[in-house]
């Protein structure tokens, strides 16, 4: 991993507006540029919030987030990938991954050539032309990604992705992120409830818990990859960061 | 197996729709009936209620005096401005009071007082504001057709789920026109056309009345025919509004279906 951090979060906190008691408080930590990052923790800790903090969609109570900026004016630096999938239903799959493109420095030539590259990487081509109410779960959260990856960002923000879909899809959509991740080299901030799920992608697991949250644990994974669910030191870990939430 | 059971499926529905459609014709017929003996046994006061076979003679009879074309062209044109400044008019209106809280605030009051007021209740102005013409007639048809859009737009707008909203600032989509093109709209759309196209048939209901205050039209036609005792003739103009009625409804249901066509 490269030295000077992708993201620094310092003191940041959190409270509803006309709320005192935060819901979390003085959070710090970063992510490195191409690092894999999970935070783990129960529903109601904060983990959208904080994500949604970073994304910039809702403003802090307090604290402070540096991000690098995006590497050209035909990227963003961040992307975002909702638990919902969020496509919208009136434009069809292409104009939905089109959608984040808008604003760029871009021309449509550039712009289709990056729906195509990111249809291709989510292996989803042949559903360019359909509309979402048309395809499947897993595959409307492969076409959330492929937005969030259209605009080639640095930080890939994903709020509990594969947590509505089935069992077997969601083991594939994480074998599917993981070989997305190496050829492009973004780093990752994941959310999610799932400790096997942290545990099976992530560099470094940070676990949120209590009321107001604090990070309780920072944990670099240091098991090689592909990452083996029957190891045994897969399942002392999986053990040993539940007993922490 | 499976496609077995499509094409029993297939006959199945059609044959359905062939029973659909004999009924309606049979239901038609039974009609025509009744209103035909209702003629015969003089049910109704005399010489209020035509004959029913006599109707497509009725016709011929408008078509050559030369009545018949020019009052549906007249018509139209109240229809066409009247429905166009009302529908734009309460679109505008009604997106506006669901997207700015301050023209929300500003104008509720207002509304308030006015909604309750009849089209119809209009016309005592529209006479004295553009006299007997067609801008009074269309001012008559537009008040109706702008109620009947601001709510369906202003309701629309309302029930955009707010999700997409902030997936819209997450993909550089913040801006208020760029918002409001790229989901208030689209997914207004639903609510803001059947909106639409329910003022497409209220037009035509208070044309009507607008006409037999003596804009020329077919309304007024009617009212001259019924003055004569041509009750027929009165038929001819209601089975004329009701045509172009339906082909109204059915030119914008094709265009509904285009605009909505991503929907399941």
């Amino acid at each position: 991993m490269s030295n000077a951090p992708l993201l620094t979060v310092e003191r940041l906190s959190y409270h509803y507006p006309g709320s005192d008691h935060p819901v979390f408080a003085d959070l710090d930590f970063s992510v490195a540029d191409g690092e894999f990052v999970a935070i783990v923790g129960g529903s109601g800790v904060g983990k959208s919030t904080l994500l949604r903090n970073i994304a910039g969609l809702i403003p802090p109570s307090s604290g402070n987030i540096a991000l690098s900026p995006a590497r050209n004016r035909g990227s963003r630096d961040r992307g975002f990938v909702f638990q919902d999938t969020r496509l919208l239903p009136w434009r069809r799959i292409a104009s939905n991954i089109e959608y984040g493109l808008a604003g760029l420095d871009l021309s449509r030539a550039e712009r289709r050539e990056r729906v195509d590259e990111v249809l291709e990487l989510t292996a989803m081509t042949p559903y360019r032309d359909r509309w979402p109410h048309s395809i499947s779960g897993g595959q409307a959260q492969r076409i959330g990604l492929a937005r969030a990856l259209a605009v080639h960002p640095r930080l890939l923000l994903m709020d509990e992705p594969f947590s509505a879909v089935d069992a077997l899809t969601r083991r594939r959509l994480q074998d599917e992120l993981l070989a997305i991740w190496r050829r492009l080299g973004m780093a990752v901030l994941f959310v999610t409830h799932d400790i096997d799920e942290a545990l099976y992608l992530a560099d470094r697991i940070q676990v949120m818990r209590g009321s107001p949250a604090a990070i309780v644990r920072d944990e670099c994974i240091e098991l090689e990859r592909p990452r083996d669910r029957s190891d045994t030191s897969f399942a002392a870990l999986t053990h040993e960061i539940a007993d922490s939430l | 197996m499976a496609e077995s059971a499509e094409t029993r499926r297939r006959r199945a529905e059609k044959r359905a729709g062939a029973r659909r459609i004999g009924l309606g014709l049979l239901g038609l017929a039974i009609f025509i009936g009744i209103w035909k003996a209702a003629y015969v046994f003089n049910w109704a006061p005399r010489g209020t209620l035509p004959d029913p076979f006599e109707i497509p003679a009725a016709l011929v009879r408008e078509w050559r005096s030369g009545h018949l074309l020019p009052a549906i062209g007249s018509s139209l044109i109240h229809y066409v401005w009247g429905l166009g400044a009302g529908t734009a008019a309460g679109f505008l209106v009604g997106l506006l009071a669901a997207s700015s809280r301050a023209f929300d605030d500003l104008h509720y009051m207002l509304a308030r007082v006015l909604r309750p007021i009849p089209p119809l209740a209009w016309v005592v102005f529209a006479i004295a504001w553009f006299h007997v013409s067609h801008a009074g007639a269309a001012f008559v048809i537009s008040i109706g057709v702008f109620w009947v859009n601001y709510f369906a737009t202003a309701a629309g707008v309302a029930n955009v789920d707010p999700r997409y909203y902030e997936l819209a600032r997450a993909f550089g989509h913040g801006g208020f026109i760029s918002r409001v093109l790229t989901i208030t709209l689209p997914g207004a759309a639903p609510g803001i056309l059947s909106g639409m196209r329910t003022g497409v048939g209220q037009a035509w209901m208070t044309l009507i009345a607008a006409e037999l205050l003596g804009v020329p039209g077919m309304g007024q036609q009617m009212n001259s025919a019924a003055g004569v005792g041509a009750y027929d003739a009165v038929v001819v103009y209601m089975l004329a509004i009701s045509l172009i009625y339906s082909i109204s409804d059915g030119l914008f249901a094709l265009v509904e279906k285009q605009v909505l066509r991503w929907r399941p």
